[in-house]
């Protein structure tokens, strides 16, 4: 085992998890009740955990061909993002209101990501310029064409 | 001859103008490199909600048409093929534009996707209405066994991992569970109040598709990424015509190609392309010339691409069986307006499949004679920046998956089932066959539950299930499309990525 790389181990820890779900999914089906309602899902869950195992098995031994894993500079890459979106989706747009939040969560996306030294005020003035353009478009689709009620809270 | 009948319904200003509107975005969104067709078609969905089922159908038929001819545009001027269907399209399209034959090559390319795109429509036409007139005759049993074939073909067929595939649409399949058991009423694997009514398709569909492109976008960081547009010179379209006349037999094997695997469940317009390319160049006595900048090439592997739109949609139409994701995609859309494809979708809603089949060909033409004209605009918009794409999807997916249901619920299950897929693509596993778990698992639970009714009060789940005729064919269906694809990963032949054409 020692001559385990970055992407095996990856795939181990991958594998390894959904194993686990399926472990879990299969505990589930055999136990809850009414067992009635969980024929089909004992059908499902039984080939679920059989291919999670085995795929477990491939990753330990090598065997996994499919997938590059992911590199500590991609998943750095993505962090900020993906922590904006999370902030954005389950905290900004239920307490500050849909509008405002896809504001905010928006011009800190185009800001993190865009490749302009953030020096430049130009980059700046484009940004927002993006940022309102877009935020209209997506007010003028969403609550005056399709009439879609969305929470409003503390701004809009 | 009876899609004759509705074809006036296609011209209304209303439909019309949606078809216009879908084939323009849809060009557009086609050219844009990281949109593909299904995640278009995915983040239409919800403008849908309001407009009466056909309406609706046309403007996710007409994306789903011209998504996949835009993609053609920058596969030629900007060497990215805007969906893995164009792939092919990049190898002589981009030689034909870096020589000064762009003009001529996005000309061929449109030219040669209406041909196999119009055929295509007439295929579906042809074989859909007599083929759910069969499927009439299926009873729990065989739409069990049709709903776990769905899942088996795309599992072993698409992607690069037999057993992730299978895997992928179990772990579909197991989340379709989730929610009120519709025969006892029982709630199943609810552990947020979010999935207390299940998990819904539009919602899963938007996060499985978009959010991963999201995400891959973030992963490329802070680089201008936006490729370099080739000018295009002016070629004469009556030109590009007398050449694709001259070049039939290219438009032939691409047509046929597209046409036979289109109906393949799975198989999609990537494969289709590329597999219309090969048989182009082994049979032309220029073959020498492939990959330099040939037109044949390119007509080869758009008309295959666009072939293979119409019959895409037969195992949908028929059997309700998503043929690719983004037929599984535009099930998604069939279902909100309540019509369930299959059998009876011709007998109950004849209308509705009819004007949405003929606003395909109509389509086909639009797609033409616009792509013709906006393609070097489409190639400008191609070219924008990754981050703010990145942005905007992800407000449309939030926005989108939120207005199924007005549901934060959604929202939460969609960025969740996203983040998810993400992580789990780049470990091999693949979307499109949990999509269709998820899809096809509610049928084969429905027709499981009806069938061991009907098995206890004869002769029990084991010959109900196992024996007849129709059954054993499907079985044998099940067996022979994860053996394929077994035999064909032990070969390890079958898989071409994106990266390695375009290197």
């Amino acid at each position: 085992m020692s001559d385990l790389s970055l992407p095996r181990v990856q795939h181990i820890v991958a594998s390894g998890v959904v194993a686990l779900v399926g472990v879990w999914v299969t505990y589930l089906s055999f136990t809850q009740h009414p067992s009635e309602a969980y024929v089909f899902p004992r059908l499902i869950a039984t080939v679920f955990v059989v291919l999670a195992v085995w795929t477990f098995i491939k990753a330990c031994l090598g065997w996994t061909k499919v997938g590059n894993g992911l590199s500590g500079a991609h998943f750095i890459r993505l962090l900020p993002g993906l922590f904006i979106t999370m902030i954005y989706v389950f905290w900004m747009a239920k307490g500050l209101g849909f509008y405002t939040a896809t504001t905010i969560a928006f011009f800190i996306l185009l800001t993190l990501y865009d490749p302009a030294p953030h020096g430049a005020v130009l980059s700046w003035v484009k940004r927002v310029i993006i940022t309102a353009v877009f935020l209209a478009v997506m007010y003028g689709l969403f609550a005056l064409l399709l009439k879609v009620y969305t929470p409003r809270e503390i701004f809009f | 001859m009876e899609f004759l009948f509705y074809f006036g319904d296609v011209f209304t200003p209303f439909n019309f103008g949606l078809l216009l509107l879908g084939t323009v975005f849809g060009l557009i969104f086609g050219a844009t490199p990281g949109l593909s067709p299904t995640m278009t078609v995915a983040l239409a969905i919800p403008f849908t909600f309001k407009l009466e089922p056909a309406a609706g159908l046309i403007l996710l038929g007409a994306l789903y048409t011209s998504t996949v001819a835009g993609g053609a545009v920058s596969a030629i001027l900007l060497r990215i093929p805007g969906a893995p269907a164009n792939i092919a399209t990049t190898l002589d399209g981009n030689a034909m534009a870096a020589k000064g034959e762009g003009a001529k090559a996005l000309q061929l390319s449109f030219l040669a996707s209406l041909v196999g795109g119009l055929l295509g429509v007439f295929l579906l036409i042809a074989v859909t209405e007599p083929l759910s007139r069969w499927a009439l005759a299926f009873g729990p049993s065989e739409l069990f066994w049709i709903a776990i074939l769905g899942v088996t073909i795309i599992g072993s067929l698409d992607g690069g991992s037999l057993v992730k595939g299978l895997l992928s649409g179990c772990i579909g399949m197991w989340l379709a569970t989730i929610g009120f058991d519709d025969m006892l009423g029982a709630q199943r694997f609810v552990f947020h109040p979010s999935l207390g009514g299940g998990i819904n398709i539009i919602a899963a569909l938007i996060g499985l598709f978009a959010i991963p492109q999201v995400i891959t976008m973030f992963a490329g960081g802070r680089v201008d990424a936006a490729a370099e547009v080739i000018k295009v010179q002016k070629h004469r379209i009556s030109d590009a015509i007398r050449e694709l006349m001259r070049r039939k037999r290219a438009a032939g094997i691409g047509t046929i190609v597209g046409s036979i695997i289109g109906l393949i469940p799975g198989v999609g317009g990537q494969i289709a392309g590329l597999v219309a390319y090969d048989q182009a160049k082994k049979l032309s006595p220029e073959r020498d010339k492939f990959g330099t900048g040939h037109s044949e090439g390119v007509i080869a592997a758009e008309s295959a691409n666009n072939a293979m739109v119409g019959p895409s949609l037969v195992p949908l139409l028929t059997l309700s069986i998503p043929g690719s994701p983004t037929a599984a995609v535009l099930l998604g859309g069939l279902l909100i307006h309540g019509i369930f494809p299959g059998p009876d979708l011709f007998v109950n809603h004849a209308n509705v499949a009819w004007t949405f089949i003929n606003s395909m060909l109509v389509g086909q033409i639009l797609m033409c004679v616009i792509g013709l004209y906006i393609s070097g605009v489409a190639a400008k918009i191609a070219q924008v920046p990754k981050h703010v794409m990145a942005a905007v999807v992800l407000a449309l997916a939030v926005f989108g998956s939120y207005s199924v249901q007005t549901s934060m619920g959604d929202v939460y299950v969609m960025l969740s089932l996203g983040v998810m897929m993400y992580f789990l693509e780049r470990f091999g596993f693949s979307a499109a066959p949990l999509v269709l778990g998820l899809i096809l698992g509610p049928i084969a639970e429905e027709n499981f539950a009806q069938g061991a009714m009907i098995a206890n009060a004869t002769d029990g789940l084991g010959p109900y299930f196992l024996t007849g005729g129709m059954n054993l064919v499907l079985i044998a269906l099940v067996i022979a499309s994860i053996a394929y694809s077994a035999w064909m990963e032990l070969r390890s032949r079958r898989y071409i990525s994106k990266e390695e054409i375009i290197q």
